[in-house]
This record gives C-alpha cells, structure tokens and sequence, in this order.
C-alpha cells in the first residue's frame, strides 16, 4: 500500500487496497513455492505444469492485446512458431536453448514489427482474419526450408548432453520464469503512463484519443509485447518437447486456447487468464480420455460467458469481493467515502 | 498451353470461391458481422449432404436442395440468438463468440464422426469434361458450380434491389436505427440477411465437397479462402466479390503452376498485398 498524494480532510487516494498487499505476499510465496517444486514432485507433475505456465503466458499476452488494447488476433500462434523456431535456429549454433528464450522473444518482435505496420491500419474484423492469414504465410514459409525441417519437422538441437531430471527441471523454471515474466510485466506495464492510456482506451478508445492519448503508439507497443511474449512462449514449448514442427507451433488451437482461457477468466484483469488456465486445465485433465470433449465443453462455456458474463469469471469474484490481486487502479479512502470506490475511470468495468 | 488450361482452372475456382465468400460479404456489409464459423458451417453442411446422399440414394445436386433451405433455417436462428446477442454487448464479442462456435463445430464433427477424409460422390459428372483441344479439356463439374455462384449473385443483386425484403436489408445496412423509425423490424431482416447467408455457405460446401476431400478441420482454411475473396474485390460489392474470388483463384492455381506447395501461400501474399496497398478492395462497395 503506497500513498500517491494525500487529498483534503482525511481522504487520501491509493493504489491498492490491503487485499493487494496480501495478494503480493501470496504471490511470493505461491512462486517460492512453485520454485521448489522440482526437488519435491515427479517430473510428471512438473510436466504438466509446463504446459500450464506456457498456457498462462500466451493467455496473459492476448488478454493484454484484446482486453486493453481492443485488438482481437486470431494468429499470435505466428510468434509462438517465430519463437520456437528461433529456438531452434540458435541451438543449432551452439547456443544454449534455455539462454536463447529471451532471444527467441526479442526476435519474435522483431519479426512482429514490420508486420504491426500492416496490421494496425486495420479494422477490428480485417484485424483478427489477417493475423490468420500471417500466421498461415508464416506456416508455409517455414515448411519451404529444408534447412528448418521442412513440414516434418525435426529434433532441437543442444539437449543431448543434458541429465533428463536435470533437463526436466530446467525446462520447468524456465516455464515458471517466462509465466512470472509476463504476469509481471504486463501489471507493470499498467501501472505505468502507458497503463494509463491503455486503460482509457479500454474504456472508450474516442475518449482516450480526445484527451491526448496516442492510441496507435500504445497499440503498436503493446503488439510488439505481445509478440515477445508469445515467442518466449514458443520457445519454451519446443524446449519441452524437444522437437519443433510446423503444424504444432503454427495451428490455430493456440488461439482457441489463449482466447477461451481470457474469455472464461475475464477479460481486461489481470486475474482473469489466470483463473481461466485453472480451469481449463482442471476441464483437460477431467475429459482427458474423452478425445475433444474438453474443447467443445471450453468452447460452449466460453461462447456463453462471452454473451452473458463478458467480464468473465474473475469479473465476478471481484465484483463480489472487491479484491485486485494485481491494483492497476486507484482507490479513493476517506471518512466520509464516496458511493463509489474505485475511481471511475481505472477499474470499471469495460463497456 | 498449361498456362491457358492453369487460367481457365483458376477462373472456375474462383466462381467457388465467390460462392463462398458472398455469404460472408452480405452479413459483413449489412450487420458489419464476420463470421468465424462460416467455413465450418460449410463443412457441416457437406457432411449433412453425404449423410443425404448415403442415406436416400439420391443424387448431389438433390442433396443441395435440402440441405440450402435448412441451412437457411439455421442461419436465421443462429442469427436471432447468438450473433444478435453478441453485437448487444459488443462488436468484438461477435468475433470471439463465432470463433467459439467454429471450434465447436470442429471438434463436435472430430468426436461425432471422425478425422477421415470424405468426399461428396458427384457420379458420372466428376470425369466429365468438354475437350475444347487434345490439350485443353473443361470439367462440367467446375463449370455447372461457376454457372450456380453467377446465378446465386445475380439473384442476390436482384432481390436487393428490386424486392421489398431486399429494400429493408439495404436499408438496415445503412442506417439502423433510420430504419427502426420508418418500420423496419430490424433485427428480423438481420435474421433472413443470415439465413440467405448461410443458404449459400450450404451450397458452397457442397460444391467445395465434390471439387476436393473434406474433413473436421477443413473449416479454417475455407473461412479464409472466402475472406480473402472479400476483401480482395471490395466489402459490400458482390460482383467485387465475384472478381476477388477469381483473382484468389488464378492466384492460387498459377502459383501452383510454379511450385506444387506455392499456390495457398501466393493466395495469401496477394491478399496481403492488397491488404497492403488498397485496404478498400479492387471494386469500391455500393451495398452499405
């Protein structure tokens, strides 16, 4: 709980309720001890783990894309396959594929760039087809280099010589690192000036241009981090499974994935992807020997959360509780308290 | 020579890929609805057709017949209770909430039938073909599923410019809440915009389920051939349209002239490239 200024009589404004005070000691210890894990657990639960993180990171990064910044991307599987590729690339020469992950997200929005120039000037529905269609390009030129694979696919590179406990526990904090990395970055990056646009902008994109906010700057920012995030994501994807293929690290599940995730958790809280990849993994795990049945049971739940609940599951818990984990907000506190808490324009819901 | 016969081959797909995308193009120029579920529909309704033909013994083209006016039925009320609802939150709900539906249908077709590849039996017309010359020779196939999408456009045209319901549906397009005032039920002509959509995503799966194999997953990449239609020839001009589905095809079949795997990807780049260049499309839109 920090004061950021105090106001007349004895109201003052703050960032955060004590809820997010215990929120961050929560947060410590739940990473602490997901830290610990592999010295404790088999490598099968850590496997599974890996996947959730990876499911945590890509939900996270498309949550900051659709729920901020209002742009919905069918194809950030395009970064995921330019981050795992790139894995794969610097691997073969000779670097450690765990220390090519933030490379892998670097290169990722770099690739991501001149592609946001095409993107951006579209609209909402031209938007989400044609990052499709980059992914699919993306697909198809990868599969054209033998050099790369081709459409078979082919084993990464620099993880022969590696113990596979050793290996496995590697991969598992890494995972963790990348998860940490997003969650973390994108709460400070909306406690920044720059949260504060994409707040606004979330809340009424005209409104935020009226008042000076560059909207194409905060969007062009924001893609780019998205793409960095979904290319770590992919990077560690194909370090976990030891083998980069086209059609794995290219297909349109991840989308179905990452959209379900921030649709059933909610949409524009931090929280939200979080909440959602529980329960999508609770639902995988439950219909794991039903074949598809998870992802049509996801998809119709979340088709219906979309139509009804649009702020998703976690939009209800903190509506009912008044709790942020992550205060991006502000609070007003005084003696005589106004009806509302929060401020209107930070944490209200998106309209 | 090849490249005459790879032309003409193009020009036909195109008429399939026209009949694809004028569904598409009709509820995004009245409803400013893109349905991401539109190529999956189609692939619903290809397997609705087999199980027709399988079924009754009955030819393709009577399979068609069925499946078209059901399939309008449907669309209306896919329209009235989820895409409506969706554009009442938001306009990009509409996109995640038929994203959701596409998926759906995907993975329900995967578990209720299975990932083999099907294929609509045409009979004796599948081999068919005019032998213009020894080097040139024209499926009737590819020309009768040219000949429907010109007949299905020009219907389109005419019904909205000539008929009352079409009126309205030009009129919703333009201005809905006008059209609200002077007495049109706007959310009822929304829903027969979408049945005619949808009547003709069924004709077009079962075109596009006799010109090649099907299966659960051939959804997506019919939504985007028919995307790229669109935006190729200009939202909301139907024989845009009609020339964005050609250019795809001549694209997609003289890439593939020049490399076996090159042809969906050369679709893509001058998609891209248009995107890229003239966002508006080729032909400037009249509808909305």
């Amino acid at each position: 709980m920090t004061d950021t200024s105090a106001m007349a009589g004895r109201q003052r404004v703050t960032r955060s309720k004590r809820s997010a005070a215990w929120g961050a000691v929560v947060g410590v210890v739940v990473v602490a001890a997901l830290f610990s894990l592999p010295y404790l657990v088999y490598a099968n639960v850590t496997g599974v783990l890996v996947n959730l993180f990876i499911l945590v990171s890509l939900a996270t990064m498309w949550n900051l894309l659709a729920g901020y910044a209002g742009l919905i991307s069918v194809g950030q599987q395009a970064y995921i396959g330019v981050g795992a590729y790139a894995v794969f690339v610097l691997a073969g020469d000779g670097i450690s594929p765990f220390l090519a992950i933030p490379l892998a997200a670097l290169i990722s929005a770099l690739v991501g760039l001149p592609a946001s120039f095409l993107l951006l000037r579209l609209r909402r529905e031209y938007f989400a087809i044609a990052t499709w269609v980059v992914a699919e390009a993306f697909q198809l030129i990868v599969v054209r280099f033998d050099s790369l694979g081709g459409g078979a696919g082919a084993p990464l590179p620099g993880m022969v010589g590696l113990d596979p406990a050793l290996r496995q526990a590697f991969t598992y904090w890494a995972a963790l690192a990348v998860a940490v990395a997003t969650l973390l970055g994108t709460y400070l990056l909306l406690r920044s000036r720059l949260g504060l646009d994409l707040t606004a902008m979330r809340d009424n994109e005209v409104g935020a241009r009226s008042v000076g906010v560059r909207v194409g700057q905060a969007k062009r920012i924001v893609f780019l981090v998205a793409a960095a995030g979904a290319g770590a994501a992919g990077a560690v994807l194909v370090i976990s499974q030891l083998f980069v293929q086209p059609t794995a690290v290219f297909t349109v599940q991840w989308s179905a994935y990452m959209i379900f995730v921030a649709l059933i958790g909610g949409l524009g809280s931090i929280e939200g992807p979080i909440v959602g990849t529980v329960i999508f993994f609770f639902l995988q795990q439950t219909l794991a020997d039903r074949g598809a049945w998870y992802l049509i049971v996801l998809g119709a739940v979340a088709v219906l959360m979309a139509m009804w609940v649009p702020r998703g599951l976690w939009g209800l818990i903190s509506d009912r509780f008044g709790i942020r984990l992550f205060p991006v907000g502000y609070w007003l506190h005084g003696t005589n308290p106004p009806a509302r808490g929060p401020l209107p324009s930070t944490e209200n819901p998106a309209t | 020579m090849t490249w005459v016969n790879a032309i003409v081959q193009g020009i036909l797909l195109g008429g399939l890929y026209a009949l694809f995308a004028c569904g598409l193009s009709l509820m995004f120029g009245v409803m400013r609805v893109i349905n991401l579920a539109h190529g999956d529909f189609a692939v619903l309704a290809a397997y609705l057709a087999l199980a027709i033909i399988t079924g009754l013994h009955v030819p393709v083209l009577w399979s068609a017949l069925v499946v078209a006016p059901l399939f309008g039925v449907v669309g209306y009320l896919v329209q009235r209770f989820i895409i409506q609802r969706s554009l009442d939150v938001s306009p990009l709900t509409t996109l995640l909430v038929t994203f959701g539906l596409s998926i759906v249908i995907q993975n329900g077709l995967l578990e209720g039938l299975s990932a083999n590849s099907q294929s609509l039996p045409s009979g004796s017309l599948a081999s068919a073909s005019f032998q213009v010359n020894n080097q040139l020779s024209i499926g009737y196939e590819s020309v009768i599923v040219f000949a429907v999408a010109v007949v299905v456009l020009v219907c389109l045209q005419v019904f909205l410019s000539r008929a009352r319901l079409g009126r309205e549906v030009r009129a919703a397009a333009d201005d809905q809440e006008a059209a609200t005032i002077v007495g049109v039920n706007v959310r009822h002509v929304y829903g027969v915009t979408a049945a005619i959509a949808f009547a003709t995503v069924a004709l077009a799966g079962v075109a596009f389920g006799m010109y090649s194999s099907f299966n659960p997953a051939a959804g997506p990449q019919r939504l985007i051939f028919a995307f790229e239609a669109v935006v190729i020839g200009g939202v909301g001009s139907l024989w845009g349209t009609l020339a964005g589905g050609i250019i795809l095809g001549l694209a997609q079949v003289l890439g593939s002239q020049v490399d076996a795997s090159f042809g969906v990807l050369a679709g893509h780049l001058v998609f891209l490239m248009v995107l890229a260049l003239r966002p508006s499309g080729l032909i400037p839109a009249r509808l909305s």
